[in-house]
């Protein structure tokens, strides 16, 4: 996928091939899967949902490859378009235009339930008087699977989640983590092709949600299966998925494995969403082979400025920035100072009249930096910081677009 | 952090609750019950005043977006427990915060299923608990809410002239659209075939199912009549020209099953030779409306077809037929059914709602009746009833749930 090149939908289609992608089963056994020999790749292709009495699509043209066994969250504000495009695949959401396949097949059309997916989480309430075992099972007794089938899936994960000795017990006598796992394995016996999650952990606290975030994401992993997760927490999102897709006003941004989404942020957009405290930009003058930030050039390709006209958007991220010793760079009133002991955090604003060719001033600028914690600058400091030679992003100031690579 | 508590009826007697307690440990002073029932959130009766509260504790997000919902359903009048109001801000005296809770008003003369399982339910009051959770879907699903979480446990059944009528209790998991794709009313569907076929099974492995009972045939049986009703109130029909008055039959047709149909859709094809018609707006609560207009009285559906009925045979016995109907049903209120409902003593009020007693004192009469050979007076019959089959009636005004476990999945940890 060419970065910059354009903003979602008019793109080619975002597929697994070009970015890292995970390579399925760790080879975990995971009979589980058994007996079904399609690839479980789920792809949106041109997918599109437009509410009656809705100008604009909610999802628009949607383009995505998920290989088998991946697991691709889905992320963005609210009203982005995500749970839409969750739900499409489910079935749950009418698609207007395009299609949806899981394998080779054409599921646009088919009812839930047809769709051999599995909504994780959707309920996870457990029957007292039941075993493990069987609240685990349960539901693939009303699907009509004999017993020694339930049984063995059961088994095997029960295996997986480590409940192997609890099955024959009540959930009583589980402890609550436990007692997670076992609405989990309700899902997992289903042996669905795909898995569907939307924002599952919403009503956890945060120190259970990252708990929980990490067991999802490596049971994830053991069991290989194709996965869908949705959630608005780009944290979340970066810290989970083998590949992010992120999505605004129905529109698919970017989709790529976290690192390539940190690293290249194919538009502001993406660059302002992704990363916690979030990327600098700032609109800054084009000179002659760079791009002036207060008497500093920051270099930048000159065949990659010929056509962006006289300003452009430059990010940085906090954590690339160093303090300058002449002056030059950007110049920072310090507010705030957080020090996590290695490390310190600079929360301050720029004043700095960054458009000097058109002598338009930008105003105060809130502005974050990461600095050496054993010298950090104090409250109403004001420093001047130039960014690590080759951690910038130059942005289209019209478009958008990141410039060069 | 100071406490933010947003309600509809501002009750100051709200504040002398502990809230600064995790709701799990509240004081039993304050509980009108023990804690009781199986929820993945921390769920509390408390009393307050004259009325009983359910608490219950979740995300500040999902407590609003709960609460707006369960207003919302009202608004729209769909049978669901009635929103009493949010709490934020909660802190514990160290400071520590604390999630919200949403409040909701106890359904009086509500019951749970369990309780109603746990009292020998009769294989045809069973299949009546399933006709009215599928109503209820039905009712739903016509005003485009998506449930997302269908199960007994997330519905009330109250009495309804020997059937039940069914309340939405949470709505957590729901969504409101303008209207629902069949994708969407099918996956409801299937959730509740998997919940209520879990929550039976259940209820057999504790011992508390009727063995012949299949969980898996009741839970089916509720799609089954889900799809019979909604079939029939929104289904199209074709017929020639000539048959006009299969127009009116469609009509008398959804009156029967309790619905009004506010919109309907007539086209004729090309040739102009047939016509189809298609119910585009249908209202449930047919007979409760009429009843209301007439009397003032708010009952169910089933109670509200009962006293209509009534009524019609009090208007034959009086010979008053083509007299106005609302000046009929003034006296008919004045003349059978208070005197009926104000004569059950005062320590039996709590057993049944009044519109149920007097349905069953009607059933008690026709008895009656029938063994003696000839009509009995409704004042014999009542003064019989309320000596002894009411007293032998178990109370059901504050049923708040009976022995089941409390299992938080999520709300707890290692």
């Amino acid at each position: 996928m060419a970065f910059g090149a354009g903003m979602g939908h008019d793109d080619e289609a975002c597929s697994p091939g070009q970015a890292h992608l995970y390579n399925g089963s760790s080879g975990t056994f995971l009979p589980v899967k058994e007996g079904k020999e399609a690839m479980a790749t789920v792809t949106f292709d041109n997918a599109t949902r437009q509410y009656p009495g809705n100008p604009i699509p909610s999802v628009d043209k949607l383009n995505i490859e998920i290989a088998d066994g991946e697991f691709l969250v889905l992320v963005g504000p609210s009203g982005c378009g995500k749970s839409t495009s969750l739900r499409m695949l489910a079935g749950l959401e009418e698609v207007n235009g395009g299609r949806i396949l899981i394998g080779d097949r054409d599921v646009t059309n088919l009812s839930p339930k047809d769709r051999d997916v599995a909504m994780v989480f959707q309920n996870y309430a457990l029957y007292p008087h039941m075993t493990v075992a069987d609240n685990m099972g349960f539901a693939l007794k009303i699907a009509g699977v004999d017993k020694a089938e339930i049984r063995k899936r059961v088994e095997e994960a029960a295996k997986i989640l480590d409940l192997t000795p609890y099955l024959d017990r009540k959930p009583k006598a589980l402890s609550g983590g436990q007692r997670q796992r076992v609405a989990m394995g309700r899902a997992i016996v289903r042996s669905p092709q795909v898995f569907l999650m939307d924002e599952p952990l919403s009503n956890l606290d945060a120190k259970l949600r990252v708990q929980t975030r990490t067991q999802i994401a490596s049971l994830q992993r053991r069991l290989g299966v194709t996965t869908v997760y949705v959630t608005h927490d780009q944290v979340e999102a970066m810290t989970m998925g083998d590949r992010v897709a992120v999505l605004k006003d129905g529109i698919l941004q970017q989709c790529d494995s976290p690192r390539r989404m940190y690293d290249h942020p194919a538009n502001v957009f993406v660059a302002g969403f992704i990363g916690s405290p979030a990327m600098n930009l700032m609109e800054v003058p084009v000179t002659d082979g760079g791009v002036d930030l207060h008497g500093h050039t920051v270099p930048v390709a000159r065949e990659d400025l010929a056509n962006v006209g006289k300003n452009v958007t430059l990010g940085v991220r906090p954590e690339d920035l160093e303090l300058s010793s002449d002056q030059s760079g950007i110049p920072v009133t310090v507010d705030v100072v957080e020090e996590l002991g290695a490390d310190a955090y600079i929360y301050g604003s720029t004043e700095q009249k960054l458009l000097e060719a058109t002598g338009e001033n930008a105003g105060a600028v809130p502005f974050i930096a990461r600095v050496d914690g054993r010298r950090p600058p104090e409250k109403g400091d004001k420093i001047y910081l130039k960014p690590k030679s080759g951690h910038v992003h130059v942005f289209n100031a019209e478009s958008g677009l990141r410039v060069g690579d | 952090m100071t406490l933010e508590i947003t309600t509809a009826r501002p009750e100051s007697a709200l504040l002398d609750l502990p809230w600064s307690t995790p709701l799990e440990e509240w004081p039993e002073s304050h509980l009108a019950a023990l804690p009781r029932g199986i929820s993945r959130h921390v769920v509390r009766f408390v009393k307050l005043g004259p009325r009983v509260l359910a608490v219950k504790e979740i995300k500040d997000d999902i407590a609003d977006r709960e609460y707006a919902m369960l207003r919302n359903l009202r608004r729209l009048d769909v049978p669901s427990v009635e929103p009493f109001g949010v709490v934020h801000g909660r802190t514990t005296a160290d400071g520590e915060p604390l999630d919200a809770c949403l409040i909701t008003r106890h359904l009086q003369f509500s019951l749970p299923y369990r309780a109603l399982y746990s009292q020998n339910l009769r294989p045809d009051t069973a299949v009546r608990l399933m006709d009215a959770l599928a109503v209820l879907l039905v009712r739903l699903h016509l005003e485009g809410f998506w449930w997302g979480d269908v199960s007994l446990s997330n519905t009330l059944f109250r009495r309804d002239a020997g059937a039940f009528a069914a309340y939405l209790v949470d709505a957590e998991t729901g969504e409101l659209h303008a209207r629902l794709s069949n994708g969407q009313r099918e996956h409801d569907l299937d959730i509740a075939r998997v919940n209520i076929a879990g929550e039976l099974m259940d209820l057999a492995a504790g011992g508390f199912l009727e063995e012949h009972a299949d969980p898996f045939e009741v839970s089916a049986s509720v799609i089954e009549r889900y799809h019979t009703l909604w079939d029939a109130l929104t289904g199209t029909e074709r017929f020639e020209v000539g048959d006009r008055w299969r127009v009116d039959e469609r009509i008398r047709r959804l009156n029967e099953l309790g619905f009004d149909v506010d919109e309907l859709s007539m086209t004729t094809d090309i040739g102009g030779t047939e016509i189809v018609i298609t119910p585009k707006v249908v209202d449930a609560g047919h007979h409760s409306r009429r009843l209301l207009r007439l009397t003032g009285l708010d009952v169910g559906e089933n109670q509200a077809r009962r006293l209509l009925n009534d009524l019609d045979a009090y208007a034959a016995a009086t010979d008053r037929q083509g007299d106005d109907e609302e000046i009929v049903a003034h006296d008919w209120l004045a003349k059978i059914y208070e005197p009926v409902t104000r004569a059950v003593p005062r320590e039996l009020t709590g057993r049944l709602e009044p519109a149920e007693i007097f349905h069953e004192v009607l059933e008690h009469r026709w008895y009656m009746s029938e063994r003696a050979g000839h009509d009995t007076p409704i004042e014999d019959a009542l003064r019989d009833y309320v000596a002894t089959v009411l007293p032998a009636k178990p109370e059901e005004k504050a049923v708040l749930g009976v022995d089941t476990e409390e299992m938080p999945v999520i709300s707890r940890f290692d």
